[in-house]
Parts: C-alpha cells; structure tokens; sequence
C-alpha cells in the first residue's frame, strides 16, 4: 500500500513537472506571439496613421472645392444656400402603383370600343 | 524468506546422542544469522550512501553549472508578460469638432552626412544639388571638406527624395528616422494651429516642439505619453473655418483690404466654431518671423486675436446695454442729439456732420449716433462704465488656448477722462480684438452672461458671471436687429435668418502719433443671428478697405464689411446647421416661445 502511494506519487510529480514544462514553454510562445503581434498592431498603426493623414490631405477643403468646380457639369453642386431648403410639401413624392384588378367583372360593354 | 531454526530438531537430537551440548548449535546459528543480517544491513547502508553521493554529486553539479553560466551570461530580466499597446507617436493628433484631422504626425526621414565616410565628395555634391537646388553648393563644399565629421543636410525628405539619395550610392550619407508634422489642410486654420519645428535632435529621432498656436499653447499635453495618443478635440469646425476663409479670402480682394479677420463663436458654450485672420501662411512650411517691416502686416499676425484695433461704433450698444441695465433710459427714451456738444473742450461731432435730432435710444443705435452714445456715457460715469467693459473682459487678454492671446492685450485710455468715458462709449481710444468683441457680443446674444472664449470642444453651456439683466439683454438683441432692418446694416439683411448687428467705421491711428488717417479705416459687422434666439456671433474686420465701384471710394463699415459678413452668414448657417426661417413678423404680436 505504502509503496503504491509512492507510486503514484512518484508519477504524479513527473506528470506535474512534464506539465508545468510544457506551460513554461507555451508561456513564452505566446510570449513570443504577444510581442509579434504588439509589433504588427504598431506596424499597422503606423500605416493607419499614414492612411489617415492621406485621407485628410486627399479630403482637404481646397481640393475638393477645386475638384466640385471642375466637375460642375455633371455633378452641378454648388455651396449649400440658404434658398436650397425646402419644404416638406415641395417633395414630388413617386405616384402610389395602381392596384392590380384582382377580380375582374364581366359588363355589358366590355369589348364595345373594338371593332 | 525460508526462516531456519535456531534449533533444529534434527542436529538437536544428534548432538544430544553424542552427549555435547545442544546450545552450541544454537549460538553457532545465532551467531551465522546475525553475520548475515550485518552483511544485509551494510550493503543497503552502503547502496544509500552511494545514492546520497550521486545525489549530492548531481545537486552541486547543477549549482555549479548554474553558477557558471549566470557568470558568464548577460543578466535579464525574467519575462512574465508583455507590455501593453506602445504608443504610437510622440505628438498627439488635433482633430476638429467632428473628429477631422487637423493636424498629424508622418514618418519621415531626415539625411545626414559623415564626410570622413565619403568617397567621391564632388560626385556627391552634385548630386545633391540637382535632387535639392535650394542648398547652397559652396557651403555643402567646404562643410564636407572641412574637419567636421557629422552634419546635418536635409531634416525632412519625402519618400521620392530619399530614394534620389539612395541611388547615389555615397555611402557617407545617412538617413534617420524622424517625425514631422503634418497639417494636411495647409493654409486652414493655419493661425489657431500655429506651427512646429524639430527640438533636441538626435540621429535616430528628433523632438517635435510646438513654436506658435495651440501646438505651443499645448505642447506638455501633446506630448504627454499618459494620453496615449488621444487626440486633441478642438472646437473648429472644419468646413465652416473653410467657408469662412474662402468668403473671407473673396471678401478682402473684393473690397481692396489689406488684411482682414473673422471669428464665428457659440453663444452659450463659447465655443469658437471659426476664426480666420488674412493674410495666412501655410503651417506645414511656416515662414521665418519677420525682422523688419510693421509685424502687423506679418501673414504669421493674428488679426482676430492678437491684432487690437479701435472697433469704433460697435461699441456703442454696450453703452445703451449698461444705460438700460442700470434703468437710466429704457429704448424708447428720447435724447436729444443735436449739436454742439462739447467735452472736456472736444467737439463731438457725428459721422459726416449729420445731425438726427432727437432719437429713442433705439434710434441712437440704429443711426449710431455719437452724440447721443457719448450722452448716455455721460449718464453712466466713468466709474461703472470701466466695470462695466472690464466685467465684459476688454481690461485683459481674451485667454484663447493659443500662445498668441496673450499678446492681445486691449489698450485702454491711461487716464479715464471724461473725453475718454464719451470717446470708449463709441469705441474710440479703446482697442481691442475681434475676438473681445465676439465674446462681449455673445454675452448680449445669451442673455447676459460672460461666456469665455475657447478653441476647445465642449460638452455643455459655459457660462460666466451675469452682466446684465435678461430683459436688457432682449432689447439690446432686438437693437441690433433693427441696425440691419433699418439701420446702417442694411445689406447684412440674409434671407431666412434674422441678422442682428452693429457697424464700426474707425480711422486708423497715425503710428507715430498725431491724429488720425481720413482714409484708412478699420470696418467692422458685429453680428449676431438669429436674433429670434440667438446662437452664434460674428464678427468682421476688414483692415483698410475700399469699396471702388462707385463714384468716389466707399470704406465705411456698411459698405465693406457688412456684405461680406452677410455672404459669410448665408454660406456657414446652413452649414452649422440652422433652418432658414421665415421672421415672425413685428406687428404680428406673436413671441416665439421655448420651453
């Protein structure tokens, strides 16, 4: 009895000790990945930041007045006026559809205009 | 284990037929059995010892081995875990109200030199030269030839340039890394912005310090590694400061100014929403202070802030403000304004010698009268008129977050006169900044609190200590509309917002004393929209101009600056985000009510 608790408790160390090797190991993989990963979020931040600022300089007021004035033509937007407000009953809202005749009745005179 | 007898039964009986003693076998038993449990026990004693040994022999080697390669090793610290997100650059972003980039970092590269590396200098200095033709070659020569074994060539180079560099294929000169900063929307807001240039520089990385603007003002905080790059929140916002700068740009030309400034602020919060001053300059490539010249005609000036110039008649509805506050007159008093009137041995005269009789206070307002302004100052004394415009802010700097506000001190009378109580009452002998009179008008258009200037973005009303009275607030409010519906501001008439505001017309001081020009002028629009409840103010300062489409130049206020500020209304309303509005009419006996 008393050796089999030494047994067991002989493995269970190594079963222990193989664990917490193992553990050491991925600790410092994902050390490792952690440290990767922290560099490609600053790798992409960098690159976000540039985006960035070329989005601002692309969207810059100067170029896109410069760019509204050269498309005029086929875009013919203007600064926003006041007289460019309206009222709600100034929309031309789409005509409702007809309903479809679901059930058509025959008359007298149906067919009357043919020939 | 086959136990034998001590006594067995066998030798026993044999050793007794034999007539010896039967214990001697005994004993000789004992004595073989107590031999082998010896032998037994010092084998295992000896298997221990030997276990221990090799077991202490591992131990101490382990130690020693350890020991050895902690001697020889380089120490470092035991990694548990990693720090969080780095930051990402060394100077916080600004960003507008809605989160618009004002101004950002960029990754860039600077070039340096180390001649003693060199090995064709001459081929190098050539090259140098057509990829930069703004060094100076004769200079580049003699530097890399002389005893200097580092230099700086260029701090900034783009991508292009750095890769022209590279392909000379010098290997004395060097890249490092560096930040710059970038303002992508170049001329925008160029003056709130300020500027930067490079600090302490090093090879692998150079500081960023603020010289001008917010960027000085808040250069610790932009700066500060604790923020973790937040950006900086302002409140401008970026298409109306755009708007404002076109309108104002077109403005200027239009009416032959030589320089011009514009401040659009939030009534309750103090928020600026837009603040130009013409002409601007270009942050990205700020130029060099000025070292000769009047610094007031500097691009780097600003006009709105730093520029303090006698904003003549717009002040003379602060003095009807305080006559009706302290129940001295109520707008419909009447004053009678013809002339002569003399003070202090000073005629004081009105706009072209005209003469409007007797006038209600409102008149007064509406005509802008001298006379009758200078009357109710009089009323009022120059005691409470100083508390008055002190409480209002005019005695110090308006304390915008940019390094320039401070330099905006208003210039006050050294003694206070009667002359100078009459002469302040119609903004005369009293300068001060576009931007105080933005901030006093917003105290009319809120109801009569002090509401402090700011460029930050904030969450909520900001509001200071009372000034007036509510209701004296309301008729000054309904004043000033009448000056646009009526009065000298005609053309500031926008369709769908009711206009309020008041003209200035003043005649610059000469520099070296002695009077005043008669033709050159500072025309100011103070206004404030919608009248019906007012939310922002605006204010319009064109420096010297001329309008020359008539007959004879035209420079007052009424004809310069109002149609500008007009345009600029009809342009950045819609934008903030007001509904044109049809005015309730005055007859109509209906008041627009809010819960």
């Amino acid at each position: 009895m008393r050796s089999l608790l030494y047994v067991t408790t002989f493995l269970g160390m190594i079963g222990l000790a193989f664990w917490a090797y193992h553990e050491n190991y991925k600790t410092q993989a994902a050390l490792g990945e952690v440290e990767q990963l922290q560099r490609d979020i600053g790798a992409a931040r960098e690159r976000l930041s540039v985006l960035r600022a070329e989005w601002a300089y692309q969207n810059r007021p100067d170029r896109l007045r410069d760019l509204a004035d050269i498309n005029f033509e086929r875009l013919g937007l203007l600064p926003l006026r006041p007289e460019h407000f309206g009222l709600v009953d100034q929309v031309a809202y789409p005509q409702p559809p007809e309903l479809p005749i679901t059930d058509p009745v025959d008359v007298s005179s149906a067919g009357a205009q043919e020939p | 284990m086959i136990r034998t007898p001590l006594r067995p039964l066998a030798r026993i009986l044999e050793a007794r037929e034999r007539g010896e003693n039967p214990d001697a076998i005994e004993r000789e038993n004992l004595r073989i059995r107590h031999e082998q449990m010896r032998d037994k026990a010092r084998g295992r004693a000896e298997g221990r010892l030997l276990v221990l040994g090799v077991m202490f022999f591992c131990a101490f080697s382990v130690i020693g081995v350890r020991m050895g390669v902690l001697a020889n090793s380089e120490p470092s610290e035991p990694r548990a875990q990693v720090a969080g997100a780095s930051i990402v650059a060394q100077r916080a972003d600004i960003v507008d109200r809605h989160g618009r980039i004002l101004a950002t970092n960029m990754e860039t590269h600077s070039l340096y030199a180390h001649p003693q590396q060199m090995i064709d200098r001459e081929k190098a200095i050539k090259e140098l030269m057509v990829i930069f033709p703004e060094l100076n070659e004769e200079r580049l020569r003699k530097d890399f030839n002389g005893p200097r074994k580092f230099l700086w060539v260029r701090k900034k180079l783009s991508p292009e340039q750095k890769q022209a560099v590279h392909d000379i294929g010098e290997p004395g000169l060097l890249f490092g890394p560096r930040e710059m900063r970038l303002y992508p929307n170049g001329h925008l807001a160029a003056h709130v912005l300020g500027g930067t240039s490079f600090g302490r520089e090093g090879v692998h990385s150079a500081e960023v310090v603020g010289t001008a603007g917010i960027e000085r003002y808040f250069d610790e905080k932009l700066r500060d590694p604790a923020r973790e790059g937040a950006p900086l929140e302002l409140s401008i916002d970026l298409t109306i400061q755009a708007a404002m700068e076109r309108v104002l740009d077109g403005g200027m030309r239009l009416m032959n100014a030589k320089g011009a400034a514009a401040v659009l602020m939030d009534v309750h919060t103090g928020e600026v929403i837009a603040i130009a001053s013409l002409p601007d300059f270009d942050p990205n490539d700020r130029p060099a202070n000025p070292v000769n010249g009047k610094p007031g005609d500097s691009p780097l000036f600003n006009r709105a802030v730093q520029g303090v110039y006698e904003l003549g008649s717009t002040f003379k509805i602060f003095a009807a403000a305080q006559a009706m506050d302290l129940g001295l007159v109520t707008p419909q008093t009447v004053i009678d304004t013809s002339p002569p009137m003399k003070v202090a041995n000073f005629r004081i005269g009105e706009f072209n010698g005209k003469n409007y009789g007797d006038q209600t206070v409102e008149g007064i307002i509406v005509h802008s009268s001298n006379r009758g302004t200078a009357k109710m100052a009089l009323a009022i004394g120059a005691r409470r008129q100083q508390d008055f415009l002190n409480s209002m802010g005019f005695f110090k700097p308006t304390g915008l977050e940019i390094v320039e506000a401070a330099g905006g001190k208003p210039l006050l009378p050294p003694k206070w006169t009667d002359l100078s109580t009459v002469t302040v009452s119609y903004g005369h002998g009293i300068s001060a900044s576009p931007l105080h009179l933005a901030a006093a008008y917003a105290a009319i258009a809120n109801g009569g609190r002090v509401v402090p200037p700011t460029l930050l973005k904030q969450s909520g009303p900001h509001m200071g200590e009372r000034v007036m009275s509510e209701a004296t607030a309301k008729s000054a409010v309904q004043m000033l509309r009448k000056v646009v519906t009526e009065g000298t501001a005609s053309f500031g008439e926008v369709e769908g917002y009711s206009v309020g505001g008041k003209t200035g017309s003043a005649d610059k001081p000469k520099e070296n004393g002695g009077g005043y020009y008669k033709d050159k002028l500072i025309a100011t629009f103070a206004s404030i929209f919608p009248t019906n409840d007012p939310k922002y103010v605006l204010i319009l300062t064109l420096d010297e101009p001329s309008d020359n489409s008539g007959d004879k130049p035209r420079r007052t206020a009424g004809w310069t600056a109002v149609p500008v500020a007009a345009e600029l209304i009809g342009r950045v309303a819609p934008l903030l985000g007001l509904r044109p509005e049809v005015e309730p009419g005055q007859q109509a006996g209906i008041q627009l009510t809010r819960n």
